[in-house]
């Protein structure tokens, strides 16, 4: 089931007009910026299908611009976001796309700065729900709903079970989990939604893993 | 865990309770939390939705000028004596208006499913309280009991414009408000049901047209119509009228003539009143231009 809580339902508290072409644009542009671990230094957003057509009613680009630095729904500095992106020197370009994807409400961004960039792709379901499907190339489902960690390691046996054994030995458990791979051998993505909040010294022990080359954790 | 309304109305009847219990629970079990927590947060929902309201009647407009003001037009008249459908049935109307029309213009909302159909459940609420009296807490169950609808329509169908037309969004949003208003009155769990089989069976088909993808024109005038939709479909289920195809089977079908609806008439602004001559000149002078005249 797509939807687990009634304030899913009712709910979220925000500023209008549009819940999924302006909380779910905020909430994608959050989660970006929570998987980038800091505020970008410039961002490339691209929409596509409903939001590519109706972006400037709805106010999508400037919810999306707030969630990239912070802001929640109901935030009302989303309403001038722009402003507040130049104050904070954000270069900030928008594409309208015409390509036709799955998704009717589907943003991909490009965020980055001096030490790095990272893409992915956001879709916008309904109600202010949205995933996150696509991650630096790596097909995944994050939802945002759970608090999740998402490991690069290199494709190789045992590699699962060794971050299982220590999200286990913290006693974690793992509500979902995804594996996308670039190729066999290459380089692979674990997203893995848990019941609980992950410490940083949990973080450290997975970092520590050979096989492990990076480690994010997106808090609920 | 209840997956269609079936499962829900049979949990409620079973152990002889309302909807909005069983809603309750299911929410305490699924976040693990306390009941006083989770009322406490939906108490949070409810406070937005009446300064929204207060906000809309006293007169917002929006930024394009499209909407804004209707809600007090309303309300005057209602004052003056004369409404012929009634003076309950339009101060609904007028409250659900004045949520949307604070919506439109960048205020703060509670989305009920989602922000474009905002105004149909507190519309619904906020009048009806006037006759019915109802405490803190039933109030809050009003909007357990709309949630718990919304929540198989979110689940079993879609609550997106873009994925399943106006009739996703405000007609899941007046179904979900005419299942509330059945339990507050005193109905039972099936005649709440039945009250969502009947709203819904009569918004199946409308399209998401937006003038120029504004969140506007027609939205806040179909928020008007869903809370008198809702109202009129509780009036019927508590006079004892059932729905001939059950309600689950009413949400299946909103759900594939959802996806049988063209792209145009999904939140694009490509077709209906959107592609209309005179939406398309609102369009023009908000934006300079028409959306489908670019690039």
């Amino acid at each position: 089931m797509k939807y687990k809580s009634v304030f899913e339902i009712i709910g979220p508290v925000m500023i209008g007009p549009s819940s999924s072409h302006t909380a779910g644009a905020a909430r994608i542009g959050k989660m970006a910026r929570e998987l980038f671990g800091r505020e970008p230094k410039w961002a490339n957003i691209s929409f596509y299908g409903s939001f590519a057509k109706t972006y400037k009613g709805h106010g999508t680009d400037v919810a999306l611009i707030g969630g990239l630095m912070d802001f929640e729904t109901d935030d009302e500095r989303i309403i001038n976001a722009f402003e507040h992106a130049k104050k904070k020197k954000i270069k900030i370009r928008i594409r309208e796309e015409e390509a036709v994807t799955d998704h009717p409400n589907t943003a991909r961004i490009l965020i980055g700065d001096d030490n790095g960039e990272m893409e992915l792709v956001g879709i916008s379901i309904g109600g202010g729900k949205i995933e996150i499907i696509e991650l630096n190339g790596f097909e995944l489902k994050l939802t945002g709903h759970h608090p999740a960690i998402l490991v690069v390691h290199d494709d190789r046996f045992g590699a699962i079970a060794a971050v299982s054994n220590i999200l286990a030995s913290h006693k974690i458990n793992i509500g979902h989990m995804d594996v996308s791979r670039k190729d066999i051998g290459q380089m692979a993505l674990m997203t893995i939604e848990v019941d609980q909040n992950v410490e940083e010294v949990v973080l450290k022990e997975l970092k520590q893993l050979p096989e492990v080359t990076q480690v994010t954790r997106i808090a609920n | 865990m209840f997956r269609n309304v079936a499962e829900l109305v049979e949990m409620a009847e079973s152990q002889n309770k309302k909807i909005s219990d069983i809603m309750i629970e299911q929410e305490m079990k699924v976040t693990n939390r306390s009941r006083e927590d989770v009322l406490t947060q939906m108490e949070r929902n409810l406070v937005v939705m009446e300064e929204a309201v207060e906000k809309g009647l006293q007169g917002v407009k929006s930024h394009s000028g499209l909407t804004g003001g209707d809600a007090v037009l309303i309300q005057n008249y209602i004052k003056t004596g004369k409404s012929l459908s009634g003076d309950l049935l339009l101060d609904a109307v007028s409250k659900a208006v004045a949520t949307n029309e604070v919506n439109a213009a960048m205020g703060t909302i509670c989305a009920t499913p989602t922000a474009g159909s905002a105004g149909v459940v507190p519309g619904t609420l906020f009048a009806v309280q006037n006759k019915l009296n109802p405490s803190r807490e039933e109030k809050i169950r009003f909007l357990f009991t709309s949630g718990a609808f919304g929540f198989v329509v979110a689940n079993n169908a879609s609550i997106s414009g873009a994925a399943g037309g106006c009739q996703a969004e405000v007609g899941s949003a007046s179904g979900m408000a005419a299942a509330a208003i059945v339990e507050m009155a005193g109905g039972s769990p099936a005649q709440c049901a039945e009250g969502m089989a009947i709203t819904l069976k009569n918004m199946l088909g409308l399209v998401c047209d937006p003038v120029a993808g504004l969140v506007e024109v027609p939205c806040v005038k179909r928020n008007a119509m869903g809370a008198a939709n809702a109202m009129v479909a509780a009036d019927m289920a508590l006079a004892g009228v059932t729905s001939r195809i059950p309600c689950d089977e009413v949400i299946d079908a909103m759900y594939k003539i959802g996806q049988t609806m063209p792209v145009a008439l999904r939140e694009t602004a490509q077709g209906g009143l959107a592609a209309t001559p005179t939406g398309r000149e609102l369009e023009a002078k908000i934006f300079g231009f028409a959306l489908d005249k670019k690039g």
